[in-house]
């Protein structure tokens, strides 16, 4: 049996305008929609798929606000089997060290974990590094990047690949941790069963005072790092704008002369 | 003065662009120290690179294990060097796997991380800009040495002498149960073209491109341009372009001199990785694509007509 544990966050809709909340500079998440981020729909299909090929059990986790339980549905009715949510307001402001640490916290409390599926790269803050951060707190390989995971026994296989250094073979044995990229799979949309039996769903929440970590360690006032200032950039307008009458080419060139670009 | 630590990027036994960047962007708080790691060999190679861009010291951490273990080594070697040298700080490239790198070490460390930064100030602070560059943030580490990732291209690389004397260190024994280990590496192959993030200029395609094969539209224009090629995400998945060209929001930021945008609607999150380019140019059939309102110049019309005539313009200007 492969007992997998999936890491979700619920994240502002990037079709939705996003900012900074004026008072202390953490993202204000009620200006925007918030949604399961797609890379982690991609890590729930990416679960399910080496479920449903063998024996395995899927726990979804996510740390974040009370309203991520509706990120966590959607994990649950696309066929996870049961969830932990950490919620708690003195996560408030904590950043991606103190959220690591929650989480692999949290994932230290589901016994005999194989595999821990992430994202790559959520798409609030593009840290890029939580997965990282969570197998080096838990003492895991790390194969991250995944465009390509196979698990055969008790080895996994990861076809990493980034924009930097093209494609990367990788090769651990369980217990390990991974992270795919959008190029992994299509997610699946979750059936009207899926939505229905997700309601009945084991979710389990817990607090930071639960895992055992210390409210000092966690939030704004603790974090790591600290923001100075914060503005917004004018917006861009628009300019020009011509209809192509058989000379558009000719007229961006001598745009560009005008603009000393070519 | 306070040593900086400075984790070289290099591939085939060169440094990549952003290392020099990370140097020139370290002698703000101090005397850089790069730090070589990779396979034995590898720090003879790249060190009159190093020198050129004031590396004081050289640190060698080299072992055939270091090339053939995931980010490890490299936390391994940083964390060490941290101990023993108390840096100020210690910069890495906000590159995927510099993001992965910093994280780590910034947790053994226990120590402010701050990522993705675009420019490194004497006082200690740093600038950032965020969500696609709608908001510029000035921010600092709170705690122990900060651990900096900086976005390529976010410094400009400026020469200076630097002594760059070697001094060897020896990584710590690999611990397989921890680790990923690399069994195989294809490279990408970088054509003639410059790079994405360090180019001038940008042409991209999009959807309305329609093909692979009608893609050397846009290849056409950019070397006429001497430019770097890039792609919409929608035009990466219909298999028309490879992935590590894709632009936005889960594919490179850019921030060019000048960005044309050929068959591309503007969705929101093509936009946060382009829209700090300094010119924008957009050519779509569709009056109303989104793309118009970011634009500088745009042209409502067909990209198999407009882009072709705009390559021969280019062309006959450069005689
Ligand atoms: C979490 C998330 C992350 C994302 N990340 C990215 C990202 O990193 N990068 C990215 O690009 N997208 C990203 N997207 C996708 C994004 O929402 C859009 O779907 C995508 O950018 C659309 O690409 P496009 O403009 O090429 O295609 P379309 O939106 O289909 O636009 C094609 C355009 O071409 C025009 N056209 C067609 N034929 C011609 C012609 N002959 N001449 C001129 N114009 C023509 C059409 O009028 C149309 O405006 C992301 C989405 C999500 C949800
Ligand atoms: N608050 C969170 N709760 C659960 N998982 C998270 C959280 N933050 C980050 N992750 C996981 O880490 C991945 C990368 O996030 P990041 O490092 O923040 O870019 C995400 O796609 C998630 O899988």
């Amino acid at each position: 049996m492969t007992n997998i544990v999936v890491l979700v966050k619920q994240v502002p809709d990037t079709y939705s305008e996003r900012k900074l909340s004026e008072s202390d500079h953490t993202l204000d998440r009620e200006s925007a929609d918030a949604v399961l981020d797609e890379i982690n729909e991609r890590a729930v299909e990416e679960a399910l798929k080496i479920k449903e090929a063998g024996e395995g059990e899927v726990t979804v986790l996510a740390v974040g606000p009370s309203r991520a339980t509706d990120a966590i549905r959607k994990a649950l009715s696309m066929g996870a089997d049961k969830a932990i949510h950490v919620s708690d307001d003195a996560l408030h402001g904590s950043d991606l060290l103190a959220t690591a640490k929650v989480i692999a916290a949290a994932v230290r409390k589901v016994e005999g974990v194989d595999l821990v599926i992430a994202g790559n790269e959520a798409s609030d803050g593009r840290g890029g590094a939580v997965p990282a951060i969570v197998a080096e707190l838990l003492g895991l390989p790390q194969l991250t990047h995944a465009r390509e995971l196979t698990v055969d026994g008790t080895t996994v296989k990861v076809k990493r690949e980034t924009a930097d250094e093209g494609l990367t073979h990788l090769e651990a044995s369980l217990p390990a941790l991974v992270s795919v990229t959008e190029k992994i799979n299509e997610p699946r949309y979750p059936s009207f069963k899926g939505i229905m039996a997700a309601k009945k769903k084991p979710v389990e929440t817990l607090s930071v005072a639960d895992l055992g970590v210390d409210a000092g360690e966690v939030g704004l006032g603790n974090a790591w790092s600290s923001v100075v200032e914060a503005s917004p950039k004018p917006p861009r307008t628009a300019g020009q704008r011509v209809e192509d009458e058989g000379d558009g080419g000719t007229k961006v060139a001598e745009y560009l002369v005008g603009q000393k670009l070519i | 003065m306070a040593e900086v630590l400075v984790l070289v990027d290099h591939a085939d036994g060169a440094v990549k662009k952003v290392t020099l960047e990370l140097l020139t962007a370290a002698r703000a708080l101090g005397e850089p120290s790069a730090v070589v790691v990779g396979s034995p060999g590898t720090a003879g190679k790249v060190k009159e690179q190093l020198a050129a861009y004031g590396a004081a010291k050289v640190y060698v951490a080299e072992s055939d294990e270091a090339a053939s273990y995931l980010v490890t080594p490299k936390v391994d070697a940083l964390h060490k060097l941290a101990q023993q040298a108390s840096p100020a700080a210690v910069l890495v490239a906000a590159t995927a796997e510099g993001k992965e790198v910093s994280g780590r070490l910034a947790a053994r460390l226990d120590s402010g991380l701050l990522i993705d930064v675009v420019g490194v100030n004497s006082d200690g602070t740093v600038e950032q800009s965020i969500f696609g560059g709608a908001f510029s943030v000035k921010a600092k580490a709170a705690k122990g040495t900060p651990i900096i990732s900086v976005r390529p291209g976010g410094v400009e690389a400026e020469p200076a002498e630097g002594a760059a004397a070697e001094e060897a260190v020896e990584l710590p024994a690999v611990d397989a149960a921890k680790s990923a280990k690399i069994v195989g590496v294809e490279p990408l192959v970088g054509g003639d073209r410059p790079e994405l993030t360090e180019a001038s200029i940008v042409v991209s395609g999009g959807r309305g491109v329609g093909s692979a094969e009608k893609f050397d539209v846009v290849e056409k224009l950019a070397d006429s341009l001497g430019a770097a090629v890039g792609a919409s995400r929608a035009a990466v998945d219909s298999g028309y372009y490879p992935a590590q060209f894709q632009v936005g929001q889960t594919g490179k930021t850019v921030s060019p001199q000048l960005y044309i945008a050929l068959g591309i609607s503007g969705a929101i999150q093509h936009r946060a990785g382009m829209q700090t380019s300094k010119t924008i140019i957009a050519v779509n059939k569709d009056a109303e694509a989104p793309i118009f309102e970011i634009a500088d110049f745009g042209v409502v019309g067909d990209l198999f007509n407009v882009a072709p005539q705009l390559t021969e313009a280019v062309a006959a200007r450069k005689g």
